[in-house]
């Protein structure tokens, strides 16, 4: 099973990276190579168009305002569940994608007791054990993993109630808000967590790479992984150097 | 018998106010359905297909004197059959002409999350508006009574309207009008309700159905058709009519509270993070911007970088 996923992956990196290249300029560390910025951008236009289809849908209030992007009601609704379909297919490449750097570890367990630190910028750099993706990271990625297969499911539901019967469409509509709302909160969190919050990081999911302080501040362990180095002499080494040269009579 | 415009008392997912609700009073209208007359001739049927100008369609015979097994979008009117064997082995036919109710409080309506697709008239007549109608079939989760039928071809939903083109122009329904043994009849709901009561009275005391009563379900705040049955409490023989119909708590108590106060929850993220922003600040990658100087990011044994611009896949990162 897990060879086949990742015969899987090979191959899809392989072919849609034959399309595309990631400029490495000295310095740097590449860390989202073509074929997972393609899926990350392919996903997130497909969410943002069943986001708002979906919220004009969602409430009376945002129904006026939403539902002329998309040509009208009827046709908000006749999208809505084809961009769904889109975000589905092709996040669920990127879990195959991801599968092995989301993998739920011990050490995400650590990192979750220490999130007060991380929320409060408590220290400079992140533990050292912070491997490609933190704690946080996995538990946004998971929670869309199980809001997409409840989305799915119940969204076919709800697309098919002849079929499905009255009942549980009415339930499948509770679930249905439910995950769009716990996507729509992490969803904001993603954003701000994705380029205000962290400096340095967006250009990870344009241009494919980071620089190495980036990397050794927020991701030590793989910075060790890709790069053979020692994460916090580095950090060290750089930090002095900085500081011999703001204050150079000071050595 | 109301005449005149059909003035708007309840829009669906309507934000605003009604236009006009409050300016006239109107007396609430009702159809009377008596099953215990029904000889089950099926005129209602036609008419009602006449009137609202239905095609033509392809039905199923199984074996029993109804026309086709259930309404569909474009026929909202028929003639429910069930033979009935009582305790003391005689049989019933029983027919009940299945339409919509037009809840008091419709289930339809609550549901529906298009913008003026369902609107309820002062005069109590629930009727769907196609043009605004987006296919989204939420009413037919809403409906207690399995009313709401879709159109696949025109991807809206259709429904009895009650014949409010008829009823806005001081007229009967279509059916009423076709009714030759008098078992339909249309008025005032109080004039109904009250004749409705009358004749229930009439079968528990001279016709020995004890019985016997007026279905008009508190559940949905009571129906703008109501029917006299020969046993009330057994409301299910009558063609599956429900004793208790519900609107799903999905469409009340969610829809009203829940979904509002989970969306302004969920957007409550952003001024969290913009909180965060201000106070805490962000986490620039350390140490800060400034000259590294020579040996700043010098390529490790499996670096990426030594390799140039990267067309295909780094080994370690994914």
């Amino acid at each position: 099973m897990n060879g086949a996923v990742e015969r899987f992956d090979e191959g899809a990196r392989r072919r849609v990276g034959a399309f595309g290249r990631t400029v490495v300029h000295p310095g740097e560390l590449v860390r989202h190579p073509v074929y997972t910025r393609v899926l990350h951008w392919g996903v997130a236009i497909f969410f943002i168009l069943a986001l708002l289809t979906g919220l004009a849908i969602y409430t009376p209030w945002l129904y006026g305002a939403l539902t002329p992007l998309f040509g009208g009601g009827p046709t908000t609704r006749l999208l809505h569940p084809w961009f769904s379909l889109g975000f589905v297919v092709l996040f669920a490449l990127q879990f195959l994608n991801w599968l092995e750097p989301m993998t739920w570890t011990r050490d995400d367990r650590r990192w979750m007791k220490q999130m007060r630190a991380y929320v409060t910028n408590a220290e400079e750099v992140e533990p050292e054990y912070v491997d490609f993706f933190n704690g946080g990271q996995k538990l946004y990625f998971w929670a869309i993993v199980v809001s997409a297969i409840v989305f799915l499911i119940s969204g076919i539901i709800m697309w098919f109630p002849e079929v499905f019967g009255r009942v549980n469409a009415a339930i499948g509509y509770v679930l249905h808000d439910i995950a769009a709302l716990v996507m729509l909160a992490g969803f904001i969190v993603h954003l701000y967590e994705g380029t205000a919050a962290q400096p340095g990081t967006f250009r990870s999911m344009t241009r494919g790479t980071v620089e190495r302080r980036w990397a050794w501040t927020h991701h030590p362990a793989w910075y060790r992984r890709a790069t053979g180095r020692d994460p916090r002499a580095d950090y060290e080494a750089a930090r002095r150097r900085v500081e011999s040269q703001s204050d150079p009579g000071a050595r | 018998m109301p005449t005149g415009t059909l003035q708007i008392r309840a829009i669906s997912a309507h934000s605003g106010s009604v236009p006009g609700l409050g300016v006239q009073r109107e007396e609430e209208v009702c159809k009377y359905i008596d099953v215990t007359t029904c000889i089950g001739c099926k005129a209602c049927e036609v008419a009602c297909a006449e009137w609202n100008d239905m095609p033509f369609q392809p039905t199923a015979f199984d074996n029993t004197y109804q026309t086709m097994p259930a309404t569909t979008w474009s026929y909202w009117n028929l003639i429910k059959f069930n033979e009935h064997q009582r305790n003391d082995g005689t049989l019933m036919w029983l027919m009940r002409k299945d339409q919509c109710m037009h809840c008091e409080d419709p289930g339809c309506l609550r549901a529906c999350p298009a913008d003026g697709a369902i609107v309820q008239y002062t005069n109590g007549i629930v009727d769907f508006q196609q043009e605004h109608c987006i296919g989204c079939q939420y009413c037919v989760s809403g409906c207690p009574f399995d009313i709401p039928k879709f159109n696949s071809a025109t991807k809206k939903m259709y429904k009895c309207t009650l014949c409010s083109d008829r009823v806005g122009q001081g007229l009967e329904p279509a059916c009423i009008k076709s009714c030759p043994t008098g078992c339909l009849k249309f008025g005032t709901k109080t004039d109904m309700r009250a004749l409705a009561d009358a004749r229930a009275r009439q079968l528990r005391e001279h016709s020995g159905f004890a019985n016997a009563g007026v279905y008009d379900p508190p559940s949905v705040g009571g129906t703008h058709v109501v029917y006299v049955l020969h046993d009330l409490t057994q409301p299910e023989l009558y063609g599956g009519l429900p004793a208790k119909p519900t609107i799903p708590a999905t469409y009340t108590v969610w829809k009203r509270a829940a979904k509002p106060i989970g969306l302004l929850l969920a957007l409550l993220a952003a001024p969290v993070a913009f909180f965060h922003y201000i106070t805490e600040g962000p986490k620039p990658p350390s140490p800060g911007p400034g000259n590294q100087g020579p040996g700043f990011g010098a390529p490790g044994p499996s670096s990426p970088d030594s390799q140039g611009p990267n067309f295909g896949e780094p080994r370690d990162p994914r």
